[in-house]
């Protein structure tokens, strides 16, 4: 197919249709609405950086930010620890390593928003219960202050993510040949020497992918911020996403939403660029 | 030294038995609470229900419309699902057969839409569908093929690599025009990937509440995730019909599952690797 075929226009245009008026078209817009007073139908004056200036002075927006990137940190380590340690439980000569894969995974195919719920009701109602039935204080009143709602979240996201990030693992562990195992055993290697200088380095690319996808996963989240939290108490919980949302949709404030969704995008795209650059360049040296 | 080595593997299989059996805890939490009344939850959330009570259920299914519910989370995702797979694979056909710079900078434009999160173009995307009316059913679909086309394109471009263009060439000294040589002999062969392409896409549009929940909201078309929130709520959690609730919806997801487990790790994993 060439350029100047009709064919090959005619068997893109769908998806560029589709893409440019589902993404770029909003995107473009967006960024310009995020210099002027638009309030989701028209403005009538360009401000230029004035909404960006507002945002340096709006505590709620920096508190959902710095929110948003301790939980993103957490879960970044909880979950890949965790996915990690699955994958070499289930790629082990146990009985059961076919049926815990399974379990492990289940929580992954199911929706974070009620994968939420069904936490919520361990958080206030099963945790309370154990607590009060053994008179264990910390198990009590979750959710109810910041610190439970940020390591409830993390726990929720660590549930559902690990299984996910296990199977990025497995893919990898099962590609380490047994038979180089074999001759590091015979020639006197001891298992961490074994792991140290055989399964880590070939495992190495899945930190990559693994990395890539929990941090932007985190950062993004919203469906499990809604149902287990609602970004409360007191909007101490809220996460940037979930901040955009509640601005452009409760507050109708068209125009500071988008100047945050901006903001929002920018991290994004450059916590995905570096992750990837950073990685390349290890896999590259090593 | 062996015994050692087997005592070992029996204490990790222990470990690993009793680690999934935690896992699995807050679903049969939940489907234990589910059979009991609304004020036994509150007295008795541990043990196993006084008596089994299969109200919540009845009562969840028809507050839910399940059935109804059900049928538009599943036309939702099957339309669109359908739309993605064949409209991504016709664009990586036409970006893989054609070498141009041209045809290279669409296909990284297409990779480079995948760092967009999607709440940073919501709020323009919903204003621009709303002038043009567009905030239905059919709009939503059409939304999905705009956020769902990126990746799938990337996955049938690697894919397509793999198949030789002789193939093409010889249907067409056989008589096929473009479209005939991608129905019938290039699809076809694109069937294992198709697969992984189909099942990440519906693990993301199965479950997704937030552009539904902008776009047909109230509209008669709710899917699963949009009508749970009915039990939840400013001030009234009604646990015992949520908890029937959120067993419900889940039932069709884990039947899925394990009738189609290899398959959807496999998908996943390619997924997430390649």
């Amino acid at each position: 197919m060439k350029n100047k075929d009709l064919s090959f226009w005619l068997f893109l245009a769908p998806v560029l249709f589709a893409l440019g008026t589902v993404v770029l078209l909003p995107l473009l817009y967006g960024i310009y609405y995020s210099f002027t007073d638009w309030n989701g139908v028209s403005y009538t004056q360009f401000l230029g950086l004035d909404n960006y200036v507002t945002l340096l002075k709006d505590e709620g927006f920096r508190d959902a930010l710095w929110f948003t990137v301790k939980f993103s940190v957490a879960s970044v380590i909880v979950v890949n620890i965790l996915g990690l340690a699955l994958a070499m439980l289930v790629t082990s000569k146990i009985k059961s390593r076919n049926l815990l894969r399974t379990v492990f995974f289940m929580p992954n195919l199911i929706g974070g928003l009620i994968l939420g719920f069904i936490w919520q009701f361990i958080f206030t109602k099963v945790f309370d219960s154990i607590g009060r039935a053994t008179g264990i204080e910390w198990m009590q009143g979750w959710l109810s202050d910041s610190a439970t709602g940020f390591w409830g979240m993390v726990i929720l996201m660590s549930w559902q993510m690990a299984g996910y990030i296990m199977v990025i693992y497995i893919a990898y562990l099962e590609n380490v040949p047994g038979d180089l195992l074999e001759a590091a055993e015979i020639d006197g290697a001891n298992p961490w020497q074994k792991f140290r200088n055989i399964t880590f380095p070939l495992v190495m690319p899945a930190f990559t992918v693994s990395m890539f996808l929990t941090l932007s996963g985190a950062f993004k989240i919203y469906d499990q911020n809604l149902s287990l939290t609602n970004g409360g108490p007191f909007n101490s919980t809220k996460m940037v996403a979930m901040d955009i949302v509640d601005t452009a949709f409760k507050f109708n404030m068209m125009a500071t939403a988008q100047a945050k969704a901006v903001i929002f995008f920018i991290i994004v795209a450059i916590i995905s660029l570096t992750q990837v650059y950073i990685n390349k360049k290890r896999e590259v040296e090593m | 030294m062996e015994k050692k080595k087997s005592r070992q593997r029996l204490i990790i299989e222990v470990l690993g038995i009793l680690f999934g059996l935690l896992w699995l805890s807050p679903f049969y939490l939940m489907i234990v609470n589910a059979f009991k009344t609304k004020l036994e939850i509150f007295q008795n959330t541990l043990k196993l229900p006084a008596e089994w009570t299969f109200d919540n259920f009845t009562q969840a299914f028809e507050e839910l419309a399940f059935l109804q519910t059900f049928m538009n989370s599943l036309f939702m995702s099957v339309a669109s699902i359908v739309i993605i797979l064949f409209f991504s694979a016709m664009a990586a056909y036409a970006l893989s057969r054609n070498g141009s710079k041209l045809s290279g900078a669409i296909f990284f434009l297409f990779v480079a839409a995948m760092l967009i999160p999607f709440q940073s173009v919501m709020i323009p995307l919903v204003a621009l569908f709303g002038k043009a009316d567009a905030l239905n059913f059919y709009g939503l679909i059409f939304m999905y093929l705009g956020f769902g086309c990126s990746l799938s394109i990337f996955l049938y471009h690697g894919a397509l690599k793999g198949i030789s263009k002789s193939l093409d060439e010889a249907a067409t000294i056989d008589g096929c025009n473009r479209f005939q040589v991608f129905w019938y002999i290039i699809l076809p062969m694109l069937k294992p990937i198709s697969i992984t392409v189909a099942i990440l896409n519906i693990i993301w549009i199965w479950n997704d509440y937030l552009l539904p929940s902008l776009v047909i909201s109230g509209a008669g078309t709710d899917t699963i995730p949009l009508k749970l929130f009915l039990f939840f709520g400013q001030y009234t959690k009604q646990w015992h019909l949520a908890l029937a609730g959120l067993t419900i919806s889940i039932i069709p997801v884990i039947i899925a599952y394990l009738f189609a487990q290899k398959q959807i790790i496999k998908g996943v994993s390619d997924g997430a690797v390649k």
